[in-house]
């Protein structure tokens, strides 16, 4: 079940992985470019804070982003070699879509992203509160003892 | 002995560099007048027939416009555009699934876009990957063709909720596929409401008018603000 599920997540995947992000001739999956940014922005943040090493990303995505976790965390394992990510856990919050509702005059939460109808009142709304969020919240660093530690 | 580790909290956009850049390029696009837009839809849908017509009747109209292709690995489409006579730049993604903003700021540079009423981005055919990048645009319309199904907008919701407009093309073909045009205007309606619907043929020409009219406003009203 779980290996059907990856290989439909993988939608843009080719036979062979590509061994460098954006390389000619593969096929590459948009979660690539995003994980590729994920490394880039935790690196940027590193340089200005001193160095080190991650012990885990903390990221916030928005279901409306069209981002699935599988091809990320496939993504996040290859671009993150050899930099100090390598260790790095990938911790993804998924935002679900809020809408407000003229008519209730409050944020409602949609159980779905095929519908933008209030599901107290029925009211349509295209005026998104949240849900579009491709986030980085946060980076931990691992402490010294963290490293020598087997 | 375990040490706490030390939180950055960052609170910062993944794609930052890409939103950076295509805001620069919007403040420019901006600046000259020119309505940028953003074309999205799957392969095979008819973007490259829907934008040649759109680019040959601004041309026959005297409004100068331009276009850039994204294609995964050939120049056909941008070959087929050229035709329309007007400037026509090709972006080849090599295997990449979307174009970004960077791509875009590549491929512009050196183009004297002065005097240019309408710049089209013609990107990858794809109802997935393109959703987050920005790039730039002021204007994304997505495309569905009636030989897809009404139901395009549901399976890819993302992707046409970021959309301003959708165009439905292909409508000459309508009623040989049986196509429920009020199904999928519903459809359309459900994920983005209020969404501006516009039916199309590059074949005969239907509703190309419309579309031309559409960009006419969204443009003055770009240049207006």
């Amino acid at each position: 079940m779980a290996a059907a599920r990856s290989l439909r997540l993988l939608h843009a995947i080719p036979p062979s992985p590509p061994a460098v992000p954006h390389a000619a001739g593969n096929r590459v999956m948009h979660e690539l470019s995003i994980a590729t940014s994920i490394v880039e922005a935790v690196t940027g943040q590193l340089q200005e804070h001193g160095g080190g090493r991650v012990a885990a990303v903390n990221l916030r995505i928005g279901r409306l982003c069209c981002v699935h976790e599988n091809p990320l965390r496939f993504s996040f394992d290859l671009v993150r070699e050899g930099t100090p990510l390598e260790a790095a856990e990938l911790r993804i919050e998924e935002v679900p879509v809020v809408i407000w509702c003229p008519t209730c005059e409050a944020e409602r939460e949609l159980p779905g992203i095929q519908s933008f109808v209030c599901p107290t009142c029925g009211t349509r709304s295209g005026d998104i509160r949240s849900g579009r969020e491709l986030d980085l919240e946060s980076i931990e660093l691992a402490g010294l003892a963290d490293e020598e530690a087997p | 002995m375990k040490t706490t580790p030390r939180i950055l909290e960052v609170r910062t956009r993944i794609l930052k560099k890409n939103d950076e850049i295509a805001r620069a390029m919007r403040r420019d696009f901006e600046r000259l007048g020119l309505l940028v837009v953003n074309i999205v839809s799957s392969p095979g849908t008819g973007k490259t027939a829907f934008l040649k017509e759109t680019l040959a009747r601004l041309a026959a109209r005297g409004e100068p416009s331009a276009a850039v292709v994204g294609d995964l690995e050939t120049d056909n489409d941008a070959r087929r555009l050229a035709e329309s006579g007007v400037p026509v730049r090709q972006i080849n993604t090599h295997g990449l699934c979307h174009l970004e903003a960077e791509m875009v700021a590549e491929h512009l540079a050196g183009w004297d876009l002065a005097g240019l009423r309408y710049l089209f981005i013609e990107n990858v055919g794809n109802l997935v990957c393109p959703t987050s990048w920005d790039l730039g645009e002021s204007l994304r319309v997505a495309l569905l063709s009636v030989t897809e199904g009404e139901d395009k907008p549901l399976k890819y919701p993302g992707l046409f909720n970021t959309a301003d407009v959708a165009v439905i093309t292909k409508i000459d073909l309508a009623e040989a596929c049986e196509f429920d045009r009020d199904l999928a205007r519903a459809n359309l309606e459900a994920i983005r409401p209020g969404m501006r619907i516009l039916e199309t043929s590059a074949k005969t020409g239907h509703g190309l008018e419309a579309w031309l009219g559409e960009l006419a406003g969204r443009r003055a009203r770009l240049t207006a603000g």
